[in-house]
């Protein structure tokens, strides 16, 4: 009854709210007008019109953690340009609109649409896995406005939003690596070390593990072409709280090699549930749940010898060719400003920024088909590697660029709790090596 | 032998959702209050913890003499400054005040503390286990966890029907205005009620926080699972919620035995079969 009531009621406010703002708009136009004569209209426009920049990023909400370096990241790159940057041949100043996605996909396609709408972006840059990525590409797909995204597989960013590889996409672009890499990388990095050959493993269900689900070039197709005798779980709800059912069978089949998808709280019960059950592999590679240093000290003792994938980290011998800061000085700067230790998605922010900034500089005309052109003209060496959308080995469809992928072993470190090493880099030998690969030495 | 395992594991995991729905069983059951905001109070207990240690040494177990206190004020001062004007208006405005605290608690720990992911850490407790015959194995801490449960349910059945509180509780629970007419002050009590809430939320929070990884963001998922226990368990009856949490335990559990896809739904396939069933609850003490 008092929903009902309530709905016209509020209704009616709403549609003054309407027509008053039309009347302001109409005053403020006026007002305007009259002041600005149209000689200095034009002259304003021509000599430095502000380009902005639109970046979006989980920065609250569940994902959070991949956007905590974004404001540093915007500041930093604002801070860099000063005065602005020269195109065909103007020099403008920049703006970077640094929007929350607040980890939802409705949320991050509501600051798109608002970003493209009403602050009139030149060039968009979103990241952080396919609930950013996908619902920012598609609005700037739509509307006609460049956008470049990274981080997230790109598999899910190419055909989640039913990309075709023979056609691939008119304004948006991505880089990352994919899905087929990353389950090549552990696959060899496993068979770098002595075991059984017997892998356990268990997915989410979820758009993550639901496409490494794939029967032909999923996870566990992949780690059985390498010869192991893979024992495929299933599918399990991400919210899980207890694991002793899938912990049991992994210690039935006495697996060498466990590898789950998960998110931080429910590996935390996981890995302390296999050590209630007694079940020690001696491999422990769970992707996407220990990208975090301090989803790791959050295991206390039991984070040090479990693996990862590495995208990017401060030993990368990459720099920025918009600072020209090394990986290694730009963690520096990052954990001496913030006081918290550097993470992957750090460079992959400033990349974003990086290559869309290189993509302005070179366009011949201050206008999104230009800015598009030379996106797709594009061949960088960023701080996580070169980019290119020009069609070489590293673009698997268009539009897509791979990033070199690495695999990583936790191991307690000297300046914070837990250190990330490099300890497998056939897949990408220009990244050196920390240490060799090892198993996990349990008291 | 494997179906005792299942049985085991499944009640473990039900004492932590029992836990988890204490203190909203204790608000719901007296104020009628739908605490949104629930599984954000057990976080923000980890978080309060979190200082505690940090600013003290002390382990997450001992931190619960500063935890407990804090939770406890901080619920008689909600309670008292904000939900009791509320109450008079029906279900739907504390209902949504209750949301609006569960946002503001969401992004002030955002704020305070960042986004990243944090644990308790009680050493070698958190892993150890008994090694049952037949090759069960039953961890020390869950064990721990489910007894703390069954304290907790034992204290407050206590508190409900062996003390004078207890039936101030019961009669403003039953009929609040005849109990106001008898004499009760219902808005303190409602105030009081709600502290103890926050106390046995305040417990449920630390246990939580050892038990596995919180972020800000980590409180609503609880919400859902305490509410089903609830309300399984029927309104009012304190045995019932442990009962609840138990059954939402060994549904997971037997579902993740015959296949993992299964797992959270067959507890709320559970809690649906016995929404029809028993739409009142399996023990239920208050009536409405």
């Amino acid at each position: 009854m008092k929903i009902k009531s309530a709905k016209p009621k509020a209704g009616r406010p709403a549609k003054v709210d309407h027509r008053r703002r039309k009347l302001v708009k109409l005053i403020a136009a006026g007002g305007a007008a009259a002041v600005a004569s149209p000689w200095m209209f034009q002259s304003s426009r021509a000599a430095a019109r502000p380009i902005k920049i639109g970046m979006i990023t989980p920065e609250t909400g569940p994902i959070a953690a991949f956007g905590e370096p974004s404001k540093w990241v915007a500041e930093q790159v604002s801070k860099f340009l000063g005065a602005g940057i020269t195109v065909a041949g103007n020099k403008h100043p920049v703006q970077i609109l640094n929007r929350d996605s607040q980890s939802n996909p409705n949320r991050a396609s509501e600051v798109a649409a608002d970003l493209i709408n009403n602050d009139k972006i030149d060039i968009m840059v979103a990241s952080s896995t396919g609930d950013t990525t996908n619902p920012v590409s598609d609005q700037c797909e739509l509307n006609g406005v460049p956008c470049i995204t990274s981080d997230d597989p790109w598999q899910s960013w190419f055909f989640g939003r039913k990309g075709d590889p023979k056609k691939g996409f008119q304004w948006t672009y991505h880089f990352f690596w994919g899905f087929d890499q990353v389950a090549n990388m552990y696959s060899e990095m496993w068979l770098s070390i002595p075991t059984n050959k017997t892998v356990g493993i268990m997915l989410t269900n979820d758009p993550d593990g639901i496409a490494a689900s794939n029967p032909q070039h999923g996870l566990p197709a992949t780690v059985k072409s390498h010869g192991f005798d893979v024992h495929y779980l299933g599918l399990y709800p991400p919210l899980s709280d207890d694991f002793t059912a899938q912990i049991t069978q992994f210690k039935n089949m006495k697996a060498d090699i466990a590898c789950g998808i998960f998110n931080p709280p429910q590996f935390a019960i996981f890995w302390t549930q296999c050590a209630q059950q007694g079940f020690q592999p001696k491999i422990m590679t769970p992707p996407k749940a220990l990208l975090f240093p301090t989803a790791v000290e959050a295991l206390g003792d039991r984070g040090a010898g479990t693996s990862t994938e590495v995208w990017w980290s401060h030993h990368h011998p990459f720099k920025s060719s918009l600072t020209g800061q090394t990986a290694q000085e730009y963690c520096d700067a990052y954990e001496k400003a913030s006081g918290k230790q550097w993470t992957q998605p750090l460079g992959f922010k400033h990349a974003n920024l990086e290559v869309a900034i290189d993509a302005l500089k070179r366009a011949k005309k201050l206008e999104a088909s230009a800015i598009r052109d030379a996106i797709a003209a594009t061949d960088y060496k960023s701080i996580v590697g070169p980019i290119t959308w020009k069609g070489g080995p590293t673009n698997p469809v268009p539009n897509v660029c791979t990033t070199p992928l690495v695999g990583g072993q936790w191991e307690k470190g000297k300046k914070w709790k837990y250190d990330l090493n490099i300890v497998f880099n056939k897949t990408a030998p220009e990244i050196p090596l920390d240490r060799p690969f090892s198993a996990i030495k349990y008291s | 032998m494997q179906y005792l395992n299942i049985l085991i594991q499944g009640s473990l995991l039900g004492g932590i959702y029992a836990l988890f729905a204490i203190g909203l069983s204790l608000s719901f059951g007296i104020m009628r209050l739908v605490n949104i905001a629930h599984g954000d109070f057990i976080v923000l207990s980890g978080y309060v913890a979190m200082v505690v240690i940090q600013a003290t040494g002390v382990d997450p177990f001992t931190s619960l003499v500063v935890v407990v206190p804090v939770m406890f004020g901080l619920g008689y001062a909600l309670q008292r400054g904000m939900l009791n004007q509320t109450l008079s208006g029906g279900l739907l405005p504390p209902l949504l005040v209750t949301f609006g605290i569960s946002i503001i608690i969401q992004n002030g720990l955002l704020q305070g503390f960042g986004a990243y992911d944090h644990r308790l850490q009680e050493g070698p407790i958190e892993t150890a286990s008994l090694h049952l015959p037949g090759g069960i194995d039953v961890g020390v801490y869950p064990l721990l966890v489910f007894a703390v449960a069954v304290l907790c349910i034992a204290s407050l059945q206590f508190l409900f029907y062996g003390t004078r509180l207890g039936r101030a509780f019961r009669a403003v629970s039953d009929d609040p205005y005849t109990a106001e007419l008898m004499g009760l002050d219902n808005r303190k009590l409602y105030a009081l009620a709600l502290g103890i809430a926050m106390v046995f939320t305040a417990i449920a929070g630390v246990l939580f926080g050892i038990r596995t990884i919180f972020d800000p963001a980590a409180g609503p998922i609880r919400l859902i699972l305490a509410f089903e226990a609830v309300i399984i368990g029927g309104l009012g009856s304190m045995w019932g919620t442990l009962i609840g949490g138990m059954v939402l335990g060994i549904a997971q559990s037997v579902g993740a035995a015959l296949d993992p896809t299964w797992q959270i739904l067959a507890g709320h396939l559970a809690f649906l079969t016995l929404l029809i069933l028993r739409p009142e609850g399996l023990f239920p003490r208050t009536r409405d």
